[in-house]
C-alpha cells in the first residue's frame, strides 16, 4: 500500500512539475503548480510529516498560489501563447536535467538504499514541532517573524505607484 | 512494488530539482522562471523531511517550516518587485530586462 | 675635550648656515675662533694634554657594531696639527682675501663644515665613520668650489667634481662592503684583516678601497676634476685642493695600510697609479699658462709622489711628504691668491710680470715656496722627496726614474712659473698698478713659509712623530740623481724663461693635458647616446609596446570575450550556473 502510493505521487508529483514547464499559459502553468504542491503533501503525509503536509496546503496551495493566479491576472499575461520555445533553451534546459539527475544519482550513498529503519520518529506530531519552535528555535523563528514583517513593508513600498 | 527507501525519495527529490532549475533555462517569463524556483525550494523540502524521517528526527521537519515561510517571503517581494517591474519595462520577459548588461 | 676637534668647527657651520649669514662679521669671528680652538686641542691633543674620548657606540647589530670614537695615534696627530694648522691660517688668510664678497658669512660656514669632516676623516675609527665623513668632505668641497656658483664654469666645476669623486666614492663603498663581508667587521682592526690574508678577495678590496683615494686624490684617470676645481675661491684651492682633502686619499691609504699590505699586487697597482700621475700632472704642468692650474698640476703630481710611496710601502715617506707639501702648496696657493688678489683675478701668467718687485713680501714666501716644492737642498720639501725616491728605488728602479724625472720637471715649471710671473717687465696695466696684500694676508704667508723650511729637518719632529728615521736601504745614488734632476730642471728653466715675454715651447699634447677631457667627453658622448638610445628603443617597444600596451591588450581582450558571456540574459546566467553545479557534483561523485 506504502509503495503504491509512493509512485502515484511520484508520478504525479513530476508529471505536474513538467506540465508547469511545458504548459503555455501561465493559468495552467499555475494549476499544475498546484497539483505538484498536494502531490508533495501527499509524500510529506506519507513521510509521517503530517503538520508540514498541512502546512504546505494551507501556505503554498491556499496563500502562494493565490497571489500567483493574482498576479497572471493583474498583468494579463497572455503574450507567451503561440510563441513556440527555442530548441536552444529546450536543449540547455535537458542537457540540465541529464546533468543534476546524474549528478544526483551519484551523490546517493548505497546505504540510503537499505529499507529496514523507515519508522516514525519519536514524538512526531505537531506539539513536538511546536515544542522545538518555542524552545530550541525560538531566535529563529522570531527571525523569521521580523523577516516576513520586512518583507510586508517592502512589498507595501514596491507597489505603490509613486513612492 | 516494496517500501519505499530514503533513496527513492532522495532521488525524487533530485528530479524534481532538476526539472525546476531546467525550467528556468527553458521558460522566459519571469513568472514562470518564480514558479520554477518554488518547485526547486519543494524539491529541497522533500529531501529534507525525508531525512528527518529516516533519521528519526523531528528538527528537520523544523527546518522545513521556515523553507516554507522565506519561500513565502520570496514570493511575495518577487512578485512585487515583477509587478513594479511590469509598470516600468511593460514586460515579462526574462531577454528583455538587460539592465545589467554592458 | 678631545670632542672640540669635531663639535667646534661643526658648531660653527651649524651657526652660520642657521643664523649668522647676514652678519659677516660674527660670521668670520665665529668660524675663525672655531678653527683655532680645533689648532689648540689638536695641539693638546699632540702634547700628551688632551686624551682620547670613549668611543660612541651607534649601531650595535650582531655582526655590526660601528663606533663614533677618535683615534688618536701618531699618524692622526701629525695629520690632525697640519690640518688644523693649516685651515687655521687659511681661515686668517680668507679674511683678507675675501673682504670684498658679500656672500662671505657663507664662504665662512662652508669652510667650518669642510674642516669638521676633514678633521672626521682624520680621527676615525672604522670604517664607516670614515666614510660619513669622506662624504661630507665631498659635499663641502662641492659647495665651496661652486661658491661663485653664478658662475657657469663654477657650477660646472663642482660638478664635475661631485662626479669624479662619487665613481671613485663608489668603488670605496664596495671595499668597505668587502671588506666588512669577510672580516666581519668595520673597525680598522689589523687583527680582523688577516681573515682576508690570502683570499682572492684581499687585492679586491685593496683596490676598491684605493678607487677612494684615485677619486679624492686625483689619480689619473679620476683626476680632471682638480685642475677644474680652481675656479673656486684660491684660498679653498690652497685648504682644499692643495693641503687637506686631496691629501685625506693619502691618508686613508696610510689608515688602511693594514688590508694593502695583504696584497702585493694592490700594492704595485697603486705603486705605478701614482707614479704615472705623478710623471703625466708634471708635463701638463710645464705648459699651463694659468698660475692657479700650473700649481693645481703640481700638486696632482705631488699627490702621485705620495700615492707611489705607499705602492712602495713606505707609509713613512708618504705622510712625511703629506705634511711637508700641505704646508709648502697652501703656501704657493696663498702667494698665488695673494698676486691675484691684487691683480684684479688676472690668472695667466703671460699678463703678469714684475709683479715680485711691487710685492715684496709675497713674492720673497712664493720663492720659498717653489724651492721647497721643486727640492732645492735644505728646505722641507727635499727631505720628503728623497725619502719617497729611496722607497721607490727600493722597490722598482723603473718608478725611480720617472720619480726622478718628474722632479726634474718640477723644478722645471716652478722655475718658469716663478720667473714669468714675478720677474721681467708687467706686461699689463694691471700688473704694473699691483699692491701688496693687507698683513692678515702676509701674516699666514710668512708663518707659512718658516714652515715650509723647517719642517723637514729633524727637530721639527715629524719624523719623530711618524715612527723615526727608516735606516735601513739608504741608497747613495738617490741624492745625487735627485740633485741632479732638481739642478736640470732649475737650469732649463731659466735658460727658457730668463727673459721670456711669451711662451717658447709648444707642445699641444701637454698644453690640451694629454686630451683627457676631450677623450671623456667623447666617450661618455658616444656611451650616452648610445646607450640612450638602446634604451629609448628598450622603452618604446619592449617596455611600452610589448609590456603595456601588450598587458592592456590582453586584458581587454580577455574582456571582450568575457563580455560576450554577459549578455544581461538572467536564463544564460542560470544556465552557467546550473552547469557549474552539475560540474562540481560529477567531480565530486561522479568516479
Amino acid at each position: 500500500m506504502e509503495g503504491f502510493l509512493f509512485w502515484f505521487a511520484a508520478l504525479v508529483l513530476l508529471g505536474s512539475a513538467v506540465a508547469v514547464i511545458v504548459n503555455r499559459s501561465p493559468v495552467a502553468s499555475a494549476l499544475s503548480l498546484v497539483t505538484m504542491i498536494l502531490a508533495l503533501a501527499g509524500l510529506f503525509g506519507l513521510l509521517g510529516a503530517y503538520f508540514l503536509a498541512a502546512v504546505q496546503v494551507w501556505v503554498y496551495a491556499g496563500a502562494v498560489m493565490v497571489l500567483f493566479l493574482f498576479i497572471i491576472m493583474l498583468l494579463d499575461l497572455k503574450a507567451e501563447e503561440g510563441t513556440p520555445l527555442r530548441p536552444l533553451g529546450v536543449g540547455a534546459g535537458l542537457l540540465i536535467l541529464v546533468l543534476l539527475g546524474a549528478g544526483f544519482w551519484r551523490a546517493i550513498p548505497s546505504s540510503a538504499w537499505e529499507a529496514n529503519s523507515a519508522r516514525v520518529a519519536e514524538a512526531n506530531d505537531a506539539t513536538s514541532i511546536g515544542h522545538l519552535l518555542f524552545g530550541a528555535y525560538v531566535l529563529p523563528f522570531e527571525a523569521v517573524g521580523l523577516l516576513l514583517l520586512v518583507a510586508m513593508v517592502g512589498v507595501i513600498v514596491l507597489s505603490k505607484k509613486d513612492v | 512494488m516494496g517500501t519505499p527507501t530514503l533513496g527513492h525519495y532522495l532521488v525524487l527529490s533530485g528530479l524534481l530539482f532538476a526539472i525546476g532549475l531546467a525550467g528556468v533555462i527553458v521558460r522566459r517569463d519571469l513568472l514562470i522562471m518564480y514558479m520554477c524556483l518554488e518547485i526547486m525550494l519543494n524539491a529541497a523540502n522533500l529531501s529534507l523531511v525525508a531525512f528527518s524521517r529516516f533519521s528519526h528526527q523531528v528538527r528537520g521537519q523544523v527546518l522545513v517550516f521556515f523553507v516554507i515561510t522565506v519561500a513565502a517571503v520570496e514570493v511575495a517581494v518577487g512578485l512585487a518587485l515583477l509587478v513594479s517591474l511590469y509598470r516600468m519595462k511593460r514586460t515579462t520577459k526574462a531577454e528583455e530586462i538587460t539592465a545589467l548588461k554592458f | 675635550m678631545a670632542w672640540l676637534l669635531l663639535l667646534a668647527p661643526l658648531t660653527s657651520a651649524f651657526l652660520v648656515w642657521v643664523a649668522l649669514r647676514p652678519y659677516p662679521r660674527l660670521s668670520q669671528a665665529v668660524s675663525i675662533a672655531a678653527s683655532g680652538l680645533a689648532f689648540l686641542t689638536a695641539l693638546g691633543i699632540a702634547l700628551g694634554k688632551v686624551g682620547a674620548p670613549a668611543a660612541l657606540s651607534w649601531v650595535d647589530l650582531p655582526g655590526l657594531r660601528i663606533e663614533i670614537g677618535m683615534t688618536l695615534d701618531s699618524l692622526a696627530r701629525l695629520m690632525l696639527l697640519m690640518v688644523t694648522g693649516v685651515a687655521f691660517l687659511i681661515h686668517v688668510y680668507s679674511l683678507g682675501y675675501m673682504a670684498e664678497d658679500p656672500g662671505r658669512a657663507r664662504f665662512f660656514g662652508e669652510l667650518s663644515l669642510f674642516l669638521a669632516s676633514m678633521i672626521g676623516i682624520i680621527v676615525s675609527t672604522n670604517f664607516v665613520m670614515m666614510y660619513i665623513f669622506w662624504e661630507l668632505v665631498g659635499v663641502s668641497s662641492y659647495l665651496l668650489i661652486g661658491f661663485w656658483f653664478e658662475k657657469n664654469s663654477a657650477a660646472d666645476a663642482a660638478r664635475k667634481a661631485f662626479l669624479a669623486n662619487r665613481v671613485g666614492d663608489f668603488g670605496f663603498l664596495l671595499g668597505i662592503l668587502t671588506f666588512w663581508a669577510t672580516c666581519g667587521t668595520v673597525a680598522f682592526d689589523p687583527g680582523a684583516a688577516r681573515g682576508l690574508a690570502g683570499n682572492w678577495l684581499a687585492p679586491v678590496a685593496a683596490l676598491l678601497l684605493f678607487c677612494g683615494c684615485v677619486g679624492k686624490s686625483a689619480q689619473i684617470p679620476l683626476h680632471v676634476w682638480l685642475p677644474d676645481a680652481m675656479e673656486g675661491p684660491t684660498p679653498v684651492s690652497a685648504l682644499i685642493h692643495a693641503a687637506t682633502m686631496v691629501a685625506a686619499g693619502v691618508y686613508m691609504l696610510c689608515r688602511i695600510f693594514f688590508v694593502l699590505e695583504l696584497s702585493p699586487e694592490a700594492l704595485s697597482v697603486i705603486a705605478w697609479t701614482g707614479g704615472i700621475t705623478a710623471l703625466v700632472a708634471a708635463l701638463i704642468a710645464t705648459q699651463q699658462n694659468d698660475i692657479k692650474r700650473v700649481l693645481a698640476y703640481s700638486t696632482m703630481s705631488q699627490l702621485g709622489y705620495m700615492v707611489l710611496a705607499v705602492g712602495c710601502a713606505s707609509t713613512t715617506a708618504a705622510m712625511f711628504h703629506l705634511t711637508t707639501h700641505g704646508f709648502f702648496k697652501a703656501l704657493l696657493f696663498m702667494g698665488a691668491g695673494s698676486v691675484l688678489h691684487a691683480l684684479h683675478h688676472e690668472q695667466d701668467i703671460w699678463r703678469m710680470g714684475g709683479v715680485g718687485r711691487k710685492m715684496p713680501l709675497t713674492f720673497v714666501t712664493f720663492g720659498i715656496g717653489a724651492a721647497a716644492l721643486a727640492g732645492i737642498p735644505g728646505l722641507s720639501g727635499f727631505f720628503s722627496k728623497e725619502e719617497i725616491l729611496q722607497a721607490a728605488a727600493r722597490n722598482e728602479p723603473v718608478l725611480f726614474w720617472m720619480a726622478a724625472f718628474t722632479a726634474a720637471l718640477t723644478a722645471f715649471y716652478m722655475t718658469r712659473i716663478t720667473l714669468v710671473a714675478f720677474l721681467g717687465k708687467p706686461r699689463t696695466k694691471a700688473a704694473e698698478h699691483a699692491k701688496e696684500s693687507p698683513f692678515v694676508m702676509g701674516f699666514p704667508l710668512i708663518v707659512l713659509s718658516v714652515l715650509a723650511v723647517i719642517a723637514g729637518y729633524s727637530f721639527f719632529g715629524i719624523e719623530h712623530l711618524l715612527g723615526g728615521h727608516e735606516a735601513e736601504g739608504k741608497n747613495p745614488l738617490v741624492p745625487m740623481a735627485s740633485l741632479t734632476a732638481v739642478l736640470l730642471g732649475l737650469t732649463a728653466g731659466a735658460i727658457t724663461y730668463g727673459r721670456a715675454n711669451q711662451e717658447r715651447i709648444a707642445i699641444p699634447l701637454f698644453e690640451r693635458k694629454f686630451y683627457f677631457d676631450e677623450i671623456y667627453d667623447w666617450t661618455v658622448l658616444k656611451l650616452q647616446e648610445e646607450s640612450a638610445r638602446l634604451l629609448a628603443w628598450a622603452d618604446q617597444w619592449i617596455v611600452g609596446f610589448v609590456l603595456v600596451r601588450g598587458g592592456a591588450f590582453v586584458v581587454s581582450l580577455g574582456g571582450e570575450m568575457l563580455r560576450l558571456l554577459q549578455a544581461g540574459n538572467l536564463r544564460e546566467y542560470a544556465f552557467l550556473f546550473a552547469l557549474g553545479a552539475g560540474g562540481i557534483l560529477l567531480l565530486l561523485f561522479g568516479r
